[in-house]
């Protein structure tokens, strides 16, 4: 807060990027940044002694606003079981898997987290993303924009137009305020409209004469060449099947060559690549793929991946992938949504528990924990359940708990179905993740991938957004799951801009949290006008003039700046 | 001539058009292209019938009050109340939404919309059943095979066929009209029954059997019957292979499918029918919302308590109870002891049971306009025409959200819908 100090004094403080691993200091807060040491008089102290201190979370992947909603509305037996009251400082909601908005920011807050970035708008409803945005309290947002189907995606690779593309995304991220380029099983939600899919890289999107490869490939270059923060960030192909890992190399190889931006070594972030990391043919003999995966990403620098990892509860599938959800009804039986979204996407939601006796959902879980402990490189693998998709993000710190502990996870695998472990590497996994590495999977990780230079680290000039966690490294064990689990899903602290917003678990402050999209500037925007006129006045049913979304929806906001 | 506005969003019925010219001089408002008959009186006519200053109830009669004492009043209404109910919400931007969830919250009692009289059927079924649902930008781009089940919408909301359903050009529609069959489902001849290819006349109170019976045609069961709904079972074959045959259809319902016998069973017919032929060719299913924010007001409820309408605050968390919470019952059964109506007229059109509770209690109204409602109120607070004098969102019939613009000034001291309700907050958290 504006003109107040803060010390958090005397905790273990982990800070991967600045490489502070565990040293026992103080942090200095003034006007809700990160600065330097300041004498205590007149400071409000924090005493963290025999705790650790991070950086406030930041979640690269977790559907939180906009198309959720649909969800809430669809599934009141969902909530019913959590509920929220009202206090004299926050707002009631209901919880679960599909939590309103001001739960949404309280659960986070409450986690330590303080940044969260919605991964899946379609353009014509960015407005209610934002709107729901602005009664999501606490955390700092921002919106991937599926563009993987989009109409002038598709039309300008097939007209070889990519300098065009590249004036529309341009143009694009500052119409609706978005931050960074989703792709959604390229090519096939627009496929799906005429009721098929793509099952591979070379198949053709009806209606465009251009491929999955061929879309991802020209999205990769032309994000890299507007130098934008993030890079391209895909949901593959065939997600959710038997057999897809091979897809999900073969999208990773097609990448490989596109050169990135100055300043990163990656130009791909596969999206929660459990569910799609999956070996077998058909269901019977369904298997872990993750080996595979997990290899190529060791060896290949170019890509970051987050993992989707799935929890045995009752959630609610969520996603832009048309033709997956469809499948995903015929397979289970359980009620199914559809949107389509004129030429931008399509969507679905199916309600869905992963059950610890089912097979395939033993493998899944067993998935997500082989890629994590597989992938070699922290810095290029993070924590996400792909919320609500593999479960609710409140779960994260099970997650935590069973990489920490290699005993919990032994422990759970003798309680779920065989499969687990005689079709994954799972059980011959030793390795256990220190703090260090949990801090990097979900903080510094993340906001380095995303190009957020003010967070998910302590140093000077940093956003003050910090958490402090009961949990002491020279006393507690990290393989007491327990331990582990209270202790990350109730931050003894959580401060964002320096105000203390959750102490021992509880919120006391809630703060408007701020908006980051980018601010593209390409020359090219020029050169579509004409189209851009044309394509609203014939095929979308909204003006070109009240598409773009007003600065009333962003009321605290910052726009960054591209790389070039 | 005064300035012309370009891309004007009319806020009347749920087609949210987006592309009226508009013509404003000397406070006058004159559309001048592309409104319908009903824009055109809504604009012309923003200013009549306005309520004209704030009222509060003085020995029977509404008198003449400050803004401020009519808040205080609010305010005073609300506090004291057991169990109130706010109420309406469809013909006023989300903006104003969430200050009324917020309020309901705050006192502790119950948020329901106009949805619960008309489409509260079809989100039931829709929470049953799902929905394959599309923006109405894909029925103009694809569809080739438009079905209007209990609906007119030549007669309720005009620019329907020309803008999204039946005559213009898309993508993959290149000849408009003439690239679609149109068939329409009503029990009466309407407007939009008589252009359509096919009218199927179906007996009062039937849909469920004829939906359930296509149903049945396309997943492949033989049906041995002459007659369904009073329709021969050749114009019912007809449909169905028409229904499968087509690339990309959709069906539009209207109040006929959710107000008529069966209501939500209606609806969980025609959203399995739909369901169901998506494993055959694609197709959807999209409700004629009516106010022109009754969607948004389903979406804001949605995101701020999980729940579209009749949710209830009184535990101090959102519970979600239609019937149990709905404003019609807990009126007629005088459950609620204070109400407060946005943007909605229930004593003209609720039954006379719930009108006569809500005159009984205390009643406070915030209206552009004079309503049956503003006249049985204890407090009338008058506000800006949203889309007219004040800005704020809007949620078209399939989900598109627009931003409505302030075109006019209103008079000085009229304040937009979320103005006076963060006053009425304001002032009921200073007086706990």
């Amino acid at each position: 807060m504006q003109g107040e100090r803060v010390i958090i004094r005397n905790g273990f403080v982990y800070d991967p990027i600045n490489k502070v691993n565990g040293e026992r200091m103080n942090i200095y807060i003034e006007n809700g940044k990160i600065s330097e040491e300041f004498k205590e008089e007149g400071a409000k102290v924090i005493d963290a002694t025999g705790k650790v201190v991070m950086p406030g979370g930041v979640d690269i992947h977790s559907h939180i606003a906009g198309k959720i909603n649909a969800a809430r509305l669809f599934r009141p037996e969902d909530h019913k079981g959590d509920v929220v009251s009202k206090t004299t400082n926050t707002r009631s909601g209901v919880g679960y898997s599909l939590p309103s908005t001001f739960t949404t920011g309280y659960r986070y807050a409450s986690m330590g987290y303080t940044t969260v970035f919605e991964p899946a708008v379609t353009p014509l409803e960015a407005r209610h993303a934002h709107e729901e945005l602005i009664d999501t309290p606490i955390i700092d947002s921002g919106l991937m924009v599926c563009l993987g189907n989009n109409y002038f995606t598709l039309k300008y690779i097939k007209e070889g137009e990519v300098e065009k593309l590249k004036g529309f995304i341009s143009w694009l991220m500052k119409a609706v305020k978005g931050f960074s380029v989703k792709i959604v099983n390229p090519g096939g939600q627009e496929t799906w409209k005429w009721g098929k899919n793509v099952t591979s890289l070379d198949d053709k999107v009806i209606g465009f004469d251009v491929t999955p490869k061929e879309i991802v490939t020209n999205l990769a270059r032309v994000n890299e060449e507007l130098g934008m923060p993030h890079t391209i960030h895909i949901h593959c192909n065939n997600l959710g099947s038997p057999g897809n890992y091979e897809i999900t190399i073969e999208t990773m190889d097609a990448l490989r060559n596109i050169k990135p931006v100055k300043g990163r070594k990656n130009v791909v972030h596969i999206a929660h690549s459990q569910f799609n990391s999956y070996g077998g043919k058909t269901w019977r003999d369904f298997s872990s793929g993750a080996g595979e995966v997990a290899d190529y990403i060791n060896k290949h620098s170019h890509v970051t991946t987050c993992i989707g990892q799935v929890i045995f509860t009752n959630t609610t599938t969520i996603t832009s992938d048309g033709p997956w959800q469809y499948r995903l009804w015929l397979l289970t039986g359980n009620k199914w949504t559809g949107a389509d979204v004129e030429l931008e996407t399509s969507g679905g939601i199916v309600p869905y528990v992963f059950r610890k006796r089912n097979p395939v959902n033993a493998i899944q879980w067993a998935v997500g924990l082989e890629l994590l402990l597989l992938i070699r490189d922290p810095w290029r693998v993070y924590l996400t359940t792909d919320h609500p998709n593999g479960g609710p993000f409140t779960l994260y710190p099970q997650v935590i708990g069973w990489l920490m502990s290699r005993k919990s996870r032994e422990e759970l695998l003798k309680k779920i179905h065989k499969a687990a472990s005689t079709r994954t590497q799972l059980p011959g996994i030793r390795r256990e993740y220190n703090l260090e590495e949990i801090a990097i999977i979900t903080r510094a990780g993340t906001a380095k991938s995303l190009g957020l230079k003010s967070k998910g680290h302590l140093g000077v000039g940093a956003d003050a957004d910090v958490a402090i966690y009961s949990f002491n490294p020279e006393k507690d064990s990290t393989s007491d799951y327990e331990k582990i689990v209270s202790s990350f899903s109730k931050a003894a602290y959580t401060l964002k801009n320096g105000e203390i917003v959750v102490k021992d678990g509880e919120i006391i402050g809630s703060p408007m949290g701020k908006t980051f999209w980018v601010e593209c500037k390409a020359p090219q925007e020029q050169e579509i006008m004409d189209d851009l006129e044309k394509t609203f006045y014939n095929y979308y049913t909204v003006t070109l003039t009240n598409f773009p979304v007003q600065f009333d929806y962003l009321p605290l906001h910052e726009p960054l700046k591209t790389m070039v | 001539m005064g300035k012309v506005l370009k891309d004007v969003v009319c806020s009347f019925c749920g087609c949210l058009c987006d592309n009226l010219e508009i013509a404003v001089e000397n406070g006058k408002i004159n559309p001048v292209s592309r409104a319908c008959k009903v824009s055109i009186s809504r604009f012309v006519n923003y200013n009549k019938d306005r309520v004209p200053y704030p009222m509060i109830r003085e020995k029977g009669g509404l008198v003449k009050t400050s803004l401020d004492e009519a808040i205080n009043k609010a305010a005073e209404i609300l506090s004291r109340a057991n169990w109130p109910l706010i109420y309406g919400l469809s013909s006023s931007v989300c903006e104003a939404h969430r200050k009324c969830v917020e309020l309901a919250e705050l006192v502790g009692g119950v948020i329901d919309q106009t949805a619960t009289v008309c489409h509260a059927p079809t989100i039931l079924a829709f929470q049953e059943i799902g929905e394959i649902h599309a923006t109405l930008g894909e029925i103009k781009n694809r569809s080739d095979l438009v079905i209007f089940w209990g609906c007119n919408p030549l007669d309720a909301h005009l620019n329907h066929f020309v803008r999204y359903s039946v005559t213009p050009k898309g993508l993959y529609i290149s000849k408009g009209r003439k690239d679609r069959t149109v068939v329409a489902v009503d029990v009466r001849e309407t407007r939009t029954t008589r252009v359509a290819d096919i009218f199927l006349r179906i007996e009062p109170g039937k849909d469920y059997e004829l939906l359930s019976v296509l149903r049945a045609l396309i997943n492949g069961k033989e049906i041995d019957l002459d007659k369904v709904a009073g329709v021969s079972m050749e114009e019912i074959r007809e449909l169905a292979e028409k229904m499968v045959n087509c690339r990309y259809g959709v069906i539009f319902f209207g109040l006929g499918l959710t107000m008529s016998r069966g209501k939500h069973y209606n609806v969980m017919a025609a959203l399995s029918l739909v369901r169901d032929l998506n494993k055959k060719t694609r197709f959807v299913i999209i409700p004629m919302r009516g106010h022109y924010n009754v969607k948004g007001a389903g979406v804001v409820l949605g995101w701020q308590t999980g729940y579209p309408f009749a949710v209830d605050f009184s535990r101090g968390y959102p519970r979600y109870g239609p019937g149990e919470f709905s404003a019609v019952n807990l009126l007629a059964n005088g459950e609620v002891d204070a109400a407060l109506i946005l943007a909605a007229d229930p004593a003209a059109n609720f039954p006379v049971s719930a009108s006569k509770h809500l005159a009984r209690i205390p009643t406070v109204v915030i209206d552009p306009k004079i309503s049956m409602t503003s006249l049985i109120a204890d407090v009338v607070i008058p506000s800006a025409v949203s889309g007219i004098e004040a800005e704020g969102t809007a949620y078209r019939m399939d989900g598109v959200p627009i931003r409505l613009r302030k075109i006019i000034d209103p008079e000085p001291g009229v304040l937009a819908d979320s103005e006076v309700l963060q006053l009425i907050i304001d002032r009921v958290k200073g007086v706990r």
